[in-house]
């Protein structure tokens, strides 16, 4: 009986502990983390990637240094480049400026967060924590939301 | 007489600056549409490459057909990705029986990690049609330069490798023809509309 009112009360405490989630945004010292969403990897695919917005209404400038994920074997920080018609995605070792008064926009095409050899696929509907260290305003774990990769899913039944 | 010698050559440098930043949009705007349209008649060509069975497969399979031909590979978490998805929205804004006539095709530059099984499961998590192709170093190296598509392998610090390659969209008519390309961001609406002149020329 004891152990029962205790595995409810567990479950209970899960689901609190996930609802901060669903307003999804964080704060951190004097940054904001705002919607972190990650999207459906395709079927196969070793990596995914991860996006949000961080802005910081501080008067110093921060830097977001690393990204840790136990859904991957590495993460890292990434910027992707157009250099004369060619996309090349670097790390960006040295961290992302967050400069005080401004934001970092992570959304694709620009800077992003990449999970490399994900140990499971990335699935609609579902989350997953990743910590993420600043300079200044130290680390923060926050949930990444898995977004469908088709908004529309017509591709689906409209047959060959 | 002095301020107003001050003020005219305040509106000079004003002016100037104006004109400066006019012509360097003209500069781009030139280099865009340079870059665009430079060589059309000689991009694509023939290729043989590999399927999602392991079955070789060259241009003349596909023969009749408009392509629809966008160079990737699947390590890549983030342009890959979205331009598959703008190509597989384009054909869901077309009506179904114009676009069962494109032949989407996703062509890996990374051989080695994208195996014929790689790029067969990849591709349906973006349109039921879209075929995933591979092919020998060789092979891929010879379909890249066919269609101008640079890549190019990157090495990491202590990472897996990466790579770097030319991102567009492009559009062949169903004689093996090339049509036009679309650069990296192109909104699904826009390649919608060029694929049903493609599909139904006027």
């Amino acid at each position: 009986m004891i152990k029962q009112l205790a595995r409810g009360l567990a479950v209970l405490m899960t689901i609190g502990a996930a609802a901060p989630a669903y307003a999804h945004d964080y704060k951190v010292g004097s940054l904001t983390l705002d919607h972190p969403v990650s999207r459906e990897t395709p079927k196969g695919a070793r990596v995914g990637a991860g996006y949000l917005t961080i802005e910081n209404i501080g008067e110093a400038d921060d830097r977001l240094l690393s990204v840790s994920c136990a859904c991957a074997e590495r993460s890292e920080i990434h910027e992707m480049k157009m250099d004369g018609g060619i996309m090349r995605m670097q790390a960006l070792p040295g961290g992302l400026a967050i400069p005080a008064g401004g934001s970092a926009v992570l959304k694709p095409g620009g800077y992003h967060l990449m999970f490399i050899e994900i140990k499971q696929p990335f699935v609609a509907g579902e989350a997953f924590e990743a910590t993420l260290t600043f300079e200044k305003a130290g680390s923060v774990t926050v949930e990444f939301t898995v977004e469908p990769l088709r908004k529309s899913k017509s591709g689906d039944h409209k047959g060959h | 007489m002095r301020a107003l010698i001050v003020m005219c050559a305040g509106l000079a440098l004003v002016a100037a600056a104006v004109a400066a930043v006019v012509w360097s949009g003209l500069v781009d705007i030139e280099d865009t549409s340079t870059s665009s349209y430079s060589g059309e008649a000689s991009i694509g060509g023939p290729f043989e490459l590999v399927n999602g069975d392991g079955e070789t497969v060259t241009d003349a399979d596909f023969a009749g057909k408009p392509l629809i031909v966008y160079f990737g590979f699947t390590y890549c978490p983030d342009i890959c990705p979205t331009e598959l998805l703008a190509i597989a929205d384009a054909l869901d804004l077309l009506p179904a029986a114009t676009a069962a006539k494109f032949q989407p095709l996703f062509i890996t530059v990374d051989p080695e990690r994208d195996t014929p099984d790689v790029v067969r499961d990849y591709v349906t998590s973006f349109h039921p049609n879209m075929i995933g192709l591979t092919g020998s170093a060789r092979q891929i190296k010879r379909a890249a330069s066919a269609y101008r598509v640079y890549y190019s392998r990157q090495e990491t610090d202590d990472g897996p490798y990466t790579m770097a390659h030319s991102s567009y969209i492009y559009v062949m008519d169903g004689s093996g023809r090339y049509v036009r390309h679309f650069r990296m961001g192109t909104s699904p609406d826009e390649i919608a509309a060029a694929l049903e002149t493609v599909a139904d020329p006027a």
